[in-house]
């Protein structure tokens, strides 16, 4: 049994600022920093746009957060995101200080460029893998923390929870197949989204929710779960993420026909040079949904992996695309062999983003004593109904930093978990480990079998347009792909490096985090951000602005609601 | 504490072969290269007795030139003249790499500058046998 | 689509149960678009469960699925079937590292590795964050951006014959990030770098093979930040010689 002060689940960019936080409040807590990859293999290696801060002049604080307000479709809490946007230039800044290689201008200061739904330039970006280059200037800073303890390629399968507060976890050490139990008094989890329940989209093969179910078995409520962001450009087939700067340096998204088809959904006028706001300049959610209307009209290519339409870039010109966005010439030129110097890039709404999640307050705390969460996997909420792009990867170290800071004050506080019932909780955890994965024998359905399905019903079900008959019809799907899961059969009984076992283990989270998103949507009748309803095309701000909260039952997952924070700004229609 | 590791004695050390080199192209120029200075520091030893002949007087110097006239040591000379210029070869290739030119933003293209280095080369060398040919005559 | 198969002899391994590692063949559907990564996840899936390896992203960015492909080290997300079919197509783990099991390999030993070269921006005086940020022209930028890259794949160790010989050789992608930091301009412990790289297991274990520069995936040129390591330490070293006291 290792104990430490704070264990810190997750090594991507929220779980390493966090860490790197606690580190420095207090050198004499001991950290755990457990993650089932290495930490520089975490998804936000993928990030590719750029992080928002207000950093220039021409820029304020208050129009960083109307925009955000505006683009969550009024669903954010408002003094959250005050305080989220505050604090982001100095993160942004601590990076810089940390090495990250970020894009400069001329006179030497960091480079900022548009997105979709901000009214002003204010991404900060490292070319085009911004993302990859904080995880990595993250990581590395890391190494100079000695009280930073790593447990690399550990799977955490529970909390465990005792006398009402979180006292540790159980681990499957990857490498022998040991169930391990870490005790610490604080924990935070910051282990992504789950985007891997849905068939099409950016998410890396390690986003499977596993923090936001973890959560939920230990009784802590799951927010906004309904809220499934599409990027409007991911490649078909892989959903490969082509990012949104490359329409902030002035891309156009176009039909077959050649058309900029924005323009006839209220987003015009077409102008050659990028608007911010209008046009491939919107939000995602409405992007996303103007494609879908296309295909309805019948005017999107067709291709082996379904509709698409085109991303152009040609008049933008060699220099400027491998200036500013070099790595999505390198992805179309690698994966679909198109340079985009000389054709567009054929690209369709993916799954990209979770807004839900655990649901946490403003300083990242959960409703379970000694429990905190940051980044994806948490819902503090700042991104409501949709998030813009280039707010996760600030929201990744605004609140991993805030985690850190809150976990080690609490720990700080608190006395060391005694091990006796810890203990016993253990060995109740060893024995369903060992009946339902490790040591399970016989058996029927296939993994791969009952995750294709879910993905199909995930798509069916809570897509980008959805209605009452198809998510109910999900939500019973789900439930039988439960029961049947019970009898998924094994044919690696090894217990050095069996990454079947961790795939049953990340299904098995799949389906509660997949149930949490059916009920929360089918309870929410009407349409907000990334929500959209045929049944119920109108916001209804009446009945329905409020956050949902799933709470984990016997029966399935039991929705509630909480009210959202106004101060500021109040709700209004939500046109570009 | 310590972090999690695999157990050193479930792991199984793979080990290089012997031929490694003979299984790529590249690995195999590579060893050429290595090879090639054993010719140069021969080259530079028989070069280094010959100027001590010379100042033995012409007599010595004579006769150690005749033998370097042998079929055999003119085969070596040939081996050794070719290793010289493949070694050459690369090492103007890796000086390319090694001290990287820059023009205003640009690196100027390594082949560019390998290219400029061997024409260089070939310039000087032709210079050194014109100056040789002409003091002979 | 048309019944075309694609065949894969692929390493296995399991400790405990095979003395050594054995080649087992699989026949996968043959799709034009697969990657090798692809082929692999149809065989996880479909055919045999218990074939280990890593994969994450599949976009050639977070470096966890390089194995050796017909003999060279690749990332496999990156390879497309169609570049060996019909040929057989032989998988193996990365050359020149211990194996845990199949396709995985253990590389504990380069983050050890990483973490001696200091790979983190070192002050001697800091700045606050109320200051701002530190400036750097992009000229500046240019000077080390190229060897950010890396994305720890450990290809270039599995490329590298120095390392298969010599394991304790610090190695292309930890030298290449250290010389990275030493680069930047904003970065003032080049001399508490120097123990480590300028050490016979750093730089001068290097004898310029190249390899690790051909099969970088990113581009990163590490056979390039070695060579003008053993440069600039050359350089130092005959100034703190030459120059009298105080004047370095």
């Amino acid at each position: 049994m290792d104990t430490y002060d704070i264990i810190i689940v997750g090594g991507g960019g929220a779980g390493l600022r966090a860490a790197i936080a606690a580190a420095e409040s207090s050198p004499k807590l001991s950290i755990a920093l457990v993650s089932k990859v290495y930490p520089m293999r975490s998804h936000t290696v993928s990030a590719e746009g750029g992080t928002a801060a207000v950093l220039r002049d021409n820029d304020s604080f208050d129009t960083h957060a109307k925009d955000t307000i505006f683009g969550a479709d009024f669903l954010a809490d408002q003094d959250a995101v005050e305080m989220f946007i505050n604090e982001a230039p100095g993160e942004l800044i601590q990076l810089e200080h940390w090495g990250c290689p970020w894009s400069r201008d001329p006179d030497g200061r960091m480079s900022v460029r548009a997105f979709g739904g901000m009214s002003v330039n204010r991404t900060a970006f490292a070319a085009d893998k911004t993302g990859f280059h904080m995880l990595h200037a993250l990581f590395q800073t890391s190494l100079k923390y000695e009280s930073v303890n790593r447990y690399d390629e550990c799977f955490v399968t529970t909390l465990l929870v005792n006398d009402g507060r979180v006292q540790g976890i159980t681990i499957i050490n990857i490498y022998n197949g040991q169930v391990e139990v870490i005790t610490g008094k604080a924990v935070i989890l910051c282990t992504g989204g789950g985007g891997r329940v849905f068939p099409f989209t950016t998410n890396a093969a390690i986003k499977t929710g596993d923090g936001m179910a973890l959560a939920y078995r230990a009784g802590v409520a799951l927010k906004d779960m309904e809220f499934v962001q599409y990027h409007p450009t991911g490649l078909p087939g892989t959903g490969i993420l082509i990012t949104e700067a490359s329409r902030g340096e002035g891309g156009w998204l176009t039909n077959k026909d050649g058309y900029r088809y924005l323009q006839d959904y209220g987003l015009g006028p077409p102008t050659d040079e990028p608007v911010h706001r209008k046009m491939e300049l919107g939000p995602r959610d409405i992007l996303s949904r103007c494609h879908m209307q296309e295909l309805e009209k019948g005017r999107t290519f067709e291709g082996p992996y379904g509709h698409y339409v085109h991303l152009d870039l040609r008049h933008l010109g060699e220099n400027k695309i491998n200036e500013k966005i070099p790595f999505v010439r390198e992805l179309a030129r690698k994966y679909i062999g198109i340079d985009p110097v000389y054709e567009p890039i054929p690209v369709r709404p993916v799954v990209h983003y979770m807004m839900g999640g655990i649901s946490t307050d403003a300083t990242t705390k959960t409703t379970l004593a000694g429990l905190y969460a940051a980044g994806e996997t948490a819902c503090v909420s700042i991104n409501g109904a949709n998030r813009l792009g280039s707010n996760s990867l600030t929201e990744c170290l605004v609140f991993g930093a805030r985690a850190g800071r809150s976990a080690a004050e609490y720990a700080s506080a608190q006395s060391s978990p005694s091990s006796k019932p810890l203990e016993a909780l253990a060995r109740d955890e060893q024995q369903r480990l060992d009946q339902q994965f490790l040591r399970k024998e016989g058996g029927k359905e296939r993994i791969a079998t009952i995750r294709q399905e879910m993905h199909k019903t995930m798509e069916e079900g809570v897509g980008i347009y959805r209605n009452e008959e198809a998510m109910q019809k999900t939500c019973n799907t789900l439930s039988q792909l439960r029961e049947r899961f019970k009898d998924i059969s094994f044919d690696d009984r090894s217990s050095i490096f069996n990454t079947e076992v961790i795939a049953a283990l990340e299904l098995d989270f799949m389906l509660d985090v997949a149930g949490a998103i059916a009920h929360s949507a089918a309870n929410r009748k009407e349409s907000r951000g990334s929500h959209t309803r045929t049944d119920f095309p109108k916001r209804d701000d009446e009945n329905f602005l409020k956050h949902s909260l799933a709470h984990r039952t016997v029966d399935g997952p039991r929705i509630e609601y909480s009210p959202v924070t106004i101060t500021r700004w109040q709700p209004e229609e939500r046109k570009y | 504490m310590i972090s999690p590791r695999p157990d050193k004695s479930m792991l199984y050390y793979p080990k290089m072969p012997a031929t490694w080199w003979l299984r790529k192209r590249s690995y195999f120029l590579f060893m050429l290269r290595e090879l090639s200075s054993v010719f140069i520091a021969i080259f530079l030893v028989v070069l280094l007795v010959q100027i001590y002949q010379l100042s033995e007087g012409p007599k010595s110097y004579t006769a150690f030139a005749q033998r370097l006239g042998s079929p055999g040591w003119i085969i070596f000379h040939a081996i050794a003249l070719l290793f010289a210029i493949y070694h050459s070869i690369t090492w103007f290739f890796s000086t390319a790499v090694v001290l990287p030119l820059r023009l205003g933003k640009r690196e100027i293209p390594r082949n560019l500058v390998a290219a400029l280095n061997i024409g260089a080369w070939i310039v000087v060398s032709l210079v050194i046998l014109y100056l040789f040919l002409s003091l002979k005559g | 689509m048309n019944g075309a198969t694609a065949t894969l002899n692929i390493t296995r391994y399991l400790p405990g149960q095979d003395q050594i590692p054995r080649s087992q063949s699989y026949s996968v559907p043959y799709q034009r678009d697969w990657v090798i990564l692809d082929a692999l996840n149809y065989i996880k899936d479909h055919i045999d469960g218990t074939l280990s390896y890593r994969w994450s992203c599949r976009m050639g960015v977070c470096g966890s699925c390089g194995m050796m492909v017909n003999g060279v080290p690749k990332l496999t997300c990156a390879v497309f079937l169609r570049d060996f079919y019909p040929q057989e197509i032989r998988i193996e783990p990365l050359v020149n590292f211990p194996i845990i099991r199949d396709l995985v390999i253990d590389m504990s030993d380069f983050l050890d590795k990483l973490k001696s070269v200091k790979p983190w921006i070192i002050r001697k005086t800091e700045k606050q964050i109320s200051e701002g940020e530190y400036l750097q022209t992009p000229e500046e930028l240019s000077a080390y951006q190229q060897f950010t890259q890396c994305i720890n794949c450990m290809l270039c160790y599995a490329a590298c014959p120095v390392y298969g010989m010599e394991p304790e050789f610090l190695g292309p992608a930890a030298i290449a990030l250290g010389y990275r930091y030493n680069q930047d301009s904003r970065d003032q412990g080049k001399e508490s770098r120097q123990a480590v790289l300028g050490s016979h297991e750093g730089i001068w274990q290097c004898t310029f093979v190249g390899e690790c520069t051909e099969v970088c995936p990113k581009e990163v040129d590490p056979a390039a930040a070695i060579q003008r390591s053993k440069v600039e330490i050359t350089k130092d070293w005959f100034k703190s010689v030459l120059l009298p006291w105080g004047q370095r």
